[in-house]
């Protein structure tokens, strides 16, 4: 803007997000062709580093590792201080042979056949996460799509449907079914005359027609035309029994169960929608990648216990696991990833403002159980590839392998992931009251459960010693009162991770964080 | 009016599932939780662990023998609200349910404090919550 009367657009974006707020700004964004599906439009450009400038960073998760491969490239002197004996924090797999212990000390051992995992942390990918998606594509880590709407996926609910489990596709279409109904009675009725004109009425009307598949009175009724969305009694064949017959539609009471609509509604979530990947063998591929790219700067079973910070630079004193040893690091600055649940343990020397906002960050408590089958019982016999079912019990969900379809031998499927009150009951439990928790509520679904079980692993987030607590829960008052406060580099000290982005429980957001971290470290180098 | 209050509870709870998180589909699932002993078992325990001890290094803070429960006011307000990483209890929770745990622990796990915790109590604390909040 110096030698132009002309704005730029990014002046004018600022200017019109002073003016107008945030919400004006992103509709001046739209306006422009800009409106982001991710804030991430490249790897950061840290050009200009100091020669021997240092930065200490606490966790080799994704937002440490991000910002530490960053750095390096930028011609910062990196070292990442990590607690456990591997990177990768939350972004890991759990195998056969591998063991796990809760808060409490039960020692869980995974007994999974080789090859087959369950990645109890992150699991999914979106489409539109280019963050991560970059340094998958840059790192060459393969991934696969993880196959989210399964049409033919089950809903259960014990209030509906008689307590039967019914396909995805069957509720979901009744549900559009009846309700177009409703809504085109509506119209007859003339209630809607104060709301459309009688060119919208119409169009309306032939929308829920065709929507809805009402048959010729507006009605929603069981036909060949329904069961070409829901499913057939008989499937169309070949030859002298060729001809399907229709299955027979459910009650409207019975799909407006809320298990209906919020599955429906799921789908719809931004952050949910298809397409979604996994790493092939494992979600640990990640982070592997990235503890490779980053080199040998990692101590592992180091215990931060002290973080102090001067005009000059940052102290971090930790404590080898091993032998209760204490050592100092220091550097010129540090990025502090540790999640906010457990952050309480590390004495940190920051502002008031920081220290207040580093306690307003609830965190989820999720809970996940593998369980190791014999065969792919829900391909074989349930058609059922990838995707999820869904059940008002505490297990709530069941999700299949996406990867290795019409495989032979042992598989493993996600037989809970739970959240809130059932993610707290299932973690209260011991692992084997886990396990016969979700064989008894998944038998509802598959009756070959105990026929066909094998061995299963259960995580409960919040008894996981490192963390105690799966992602943050940002309610909104405290995301407005804190937030600004928990991100902003703190004279020398910058916080980063999921609980630092709007991303919560995403590794877009533990990596948008840690970007936004160094960048401001070296805005503030080069301000120097 | 009680069924009318569950239900707008319920609605509430839908809405208020954070829907940006990788977190699982369908609806909040509801908990048969009759008493606090039951309240404590298939809640609290997920982090406070089964004895109340709270986990090794203190980060989830031992509810045994803890003096802090004396005044059973900050305890409600403490479920109510949150504190750290432990999330608000207040749209999970009714209030009978969180006056019968606030009343199951200050009675057990070596705690010895025998005045009742009512409903009326967490009502009037979760009142000044709001009021503050406003």
């Amino acid at each position: 803007m110096t030698d132009s009367t002309a704005p730029s657009r990014r002046d004018l974006l600022t200017m019109i997000g002073k003016v107008g707020g945030a919400a004006a700004m992103y509709q001046a964004m739209t306006a422009l062709g800009h409106a982001a599906e991710t804030q991430f439009t490249g790897p950061p450009v840290l050009t200009g580093a100091k020669p021997g400038a240092s930065v200490v960073i606490l966790g080799a998760g994704l937002a440490g590792m991000a910002a530490a491969y960053e750095l390096q490239k930028a011609g910062y002197s990196v070292k990442i201080l990590e607690f456990q004996d591997r990177p990768g924090g939350r972004n890991y797999s759990l195998r056969g042979g591998d063991s796990f212990t809760e808060s409490d000390g039960t020692v869980q051992k995974v007994q999974f056949a080789p090859g087959n995992y369950l990645n109890p942390g992150p699991w999914r990918i979106p489409h539109h996460h280019k963050a991560l998606l970059h340094y998958c594509r840059q790192f060459g880590v393969a991934l696969e799509p993880f196959i989210q709407l399964n049409h033919n996926g089950f809903i259960h609910s014990s209030e509906a449907f008689g307590g039967k489990p019914m396909r995805y596709k069957e509720v979901a279409t009744d549900f559009k079914g009846h309700t177009s109904e409703l809504l085109a009675k509506a119209i007859s009725a003339k209630a809607l005359d104060d709301k459309l004109s009688a060119e919208d009425q119409e169009k309306l009307m032939e929308a829920l027609r065709g929507w809805g598949v009402l048959d010729k009175n507006m009605a929603y009724t069981s036909s060949l035309k329904v069961s070409a969305q829901r499913g057939y009694d008989q499937a169309p064949g070949g030859g002298r029994n060729g001809a399907p017959t229709p299955s027979q539609i459910a009650k409207l009471q019975d799909v407006l169960d809320p298990q209906v609509w919020t599955a429906m509604s799921f789908y719809f979530s931004y952050v949910m929608q298809t397409t979604m990947f996994q790493p092939v063998g494992g979600m640990d591929m990640i982070g592997k990648a990235f503890a490779k790219k980053i080199g040998k700067i990692v101590t592992y079973n180091a215990k931060a216990v002290k973080v102090a910070q001067s005009d000059k630079g940052v102290t971090v004193s930790y404590k080898d696991v091993a032998s209760g040893q204490m050592h100092d690091v220091s550097a010129d600055y540090c990025v502090c990833t540790i999640p906010l649940s457990i952050i309480s343990q590390v004495d940190m020397q920051v502002s008031p403002a920081l220290k207040a906002a580093m306690k307003a960050v609830p965190y989820g408590g999720h809970v996940k159980i593998g369980l190791e089958f014999k065969r792919r019982f829900w391909e074989e016999d349930d058609n059922i590839y990838g995707g999820h079912s869904f059940t008002d019990q505490s297990i709530t969900q069941l999700s299949y392998p996406n990867d290795k379809m019409f495989g032979r031998g042992p598989a493993v499927l996600l037989g809970a992931f739970a959240r809130d009150l059932a993610g707290f009951q299932l973690a209260g439990m011991t692992p084997q009251q886990r396990i016969e928790t979700a064989l008894a509520q998944g038998e509802v679904f598959h009756p070959q459960y105990r026929k066909e079980y094998m061995n299963g692993v259960s995580v409960p987030w919040s008894r996981v010693p490192w963390i105690l607590g799966c992602t943050s829960a940002w309610s909104e008052d405290n995301r407005k009162a804190h937030y600004k406060n928990l991100v902003t580099l703190d004279n020398r000290v910058v916080l980063a991770g999921e609980h630092a982005s709007y991303y919560g429980g995403w590794m877009e957001g533990s990596i948008l964080s840690g970007i936004d971290a160094i960048t401001q470290i070296h805005e503030r180098t080069q301000a120097a | 009016m009680r069924r009318t209050l569950i239900r707008l509870a319920l609605l509430t709870a839908l809405a208020a599932a954070p829907a940006l998180a990788d977190s699982p589909g369908g609806r909040p699932v509801k908990l048969a939780l009759p008493d606090g002993e039951q309240v404590y078992k298939q809640v609290c325990a997920a982090c406070h662990l089964a004895q109340a001890q709270g986990s090794p290094d203190g980060a989830v803070p031992a509810l045994a023998h803890n003096a802090k429960l004396a005044t059973a006011d900050y305890p409600i307000s403490v479920v109510m609200k949150g504190q750290g990483g432990m999330p608000w209890f207040s749209e999970m929770l009714t209030p009978g349910q969180v006056a019968a745990v606030v009343g199951y622990v200050r009675t057990h796990f070596d705690n010895s404090y025998a005045d009742p915790v009512a409903e009326a109590d967490v009502k009037r604390i979760a009142a000044a919550i709001k009021g503050s909040e406003e």
